[in-house]
């Protein structure tokens, strides 16, 4: 396709994707409003379920289903990069070296990685009743594990990352969410239906099946995040090209 | 004064998007890129969304510039000897071709 051909086609499209746009937009309740239609219906599902999160209930409760598709996505792309970045037979393994840290940068690392790790660990705990949830603790997890690698180096990082570990979590948690899905079915309700007891509103068991598929989500999000970095970080710090280590550059 | 402050941050979010569109280099890319999730996690919180903003502040500040950044470290590299000889038999055809 030449150039002038996919500008007009981008010009046409463009012009047909703003005037639905437009008309769609028209139609929107009027920005900063206190009218909020699928809020309140929100609102009022998440209270019947004893969730103090509505965000929470949404996402595990009225809409789990999309969770499931959300978290599988992860799962696959994790895969996906993991199949990709393994290493190729023309690649060297090399070891990591030691590297020089300021001494500024150390400190505030080995302060800030336990604090970071207590945060993730706290948020994705308490996905049900305050802001945040299994997925936000999770990447929360996956980058102050990183910390590591800023305030020492790559071989600080390895010593505290289990990967063998982590990717069997990874998988075990993935498939635990659909687990939880069949318990519905099986206490003879639907599937992903909320099944367990609901607990005493805005106390850590509230919400039925709400905390555990959060967790579920947390562990997931944070094994796969450290597991997709990690090979990364050994395609970037680890592997190298034979013919570049043979020529003493590499 | 709720106003403002979105006002505030869809003014830098718009920046900040732009600059990333302008610049070429992957590497300043990926810092812009970082900026600009600062911007997109701060108009978040504004807009009452917390949750938003902390996977923002998670996976567009931190997780993906950190990968833009390792990408280009493995890919960027130094011309090897083969690679250096071929280019100096044929060139001249290797480059109108490439």
């Amino acid at each position: 396709m030449t150039a002038r051909a996919r500008l007009v086609l981008f010009l046409v499209a463009a012009v047909v994707f703003a005037g639905f746009f437009t008309a769609a937009c028209a139609h929107l309740p009027p920005f900063g409003t206190p009218d909020h239609p699928y809020g309140d219906r929100a609102v009022a599902a998440a209270l019947a379920r004893r969730t103090a999160n509505v965000v929470s209930a949404v996402n595990f409760d009225v809409r789990a289903f999309d969770t499931l598709g959300e978290e599988s996505i992860l799962f696959g792309t994790v895969l996906g990069a993991t199949l990709l970045l393994r290493r190729a037979h023309d690649e060297r393994h090399r070891r990591a070296e030691a590297e020089r840290v300021m001494p500024t940068t150390r400190l505030f690392g080995t302060l800030l990685l336990p604090i970071a790790l207590v945060v993730g660990v706290y948020v994705v705990a308490h996905g049900q009743l305050s802001p945040g949830g299994g997925f936000q603790g999770g990447v929360v997890l996956a980058t102050a594990l990183h910390l590591a690698y800023v305030a020492a180096d790559y071989r600080a990082l390895k010593k505290l990352r289990p990967l063998a570990v982590l990717d069997v979590a990874d998988s075990l948690a993935a498939a635990s969410y659909t687990l939880i899905g069949l318990a519905g079915l099986i206490a003879g309700s639907a599937f992903l239906e909320n099944v367990l007891p609901l607990g005493t509103f805005n106390t850590m068991t509230s919400g039925g099946t709400v905390p555990v598929l959060n967790a579920a989500v947390g562990v997931e999000v944070a094994c796969g995040l450290i597991t997709l970095l990690a090979h990364f970080l050994s395609q970037a710090v680890e592997l190298t090209d034979t013919d570049r280590r043979e020529n003493g550059d590499g | 004064m709720n106003e403002w402050l979105v006002g505030a941050a869809v003014a830098f979010v718009v920046l900040a998007a732009t600059v990333a569109v302008l610049t070429r280099d992957p590497t300043r890319q990926a810092v812009v890129l970082s900026v600009l999730g600062l911007g997109l996690a701060i108009l978040f919180a504004v807009l009452q969304a917390p949750d938003v903003a902390l996977s923002q502040l998670g996976v567009g500040t931190a997780l993906t510039p950190l990968m833009i950044l390792l990408t280009v470290r493995k890919v960027t590299r130094q011309p090897t000897r083969a690679s250096r000889d071929a280019d100096r038999h044929d060139g001249a055809e290797g480059r109108e071709q490439g």
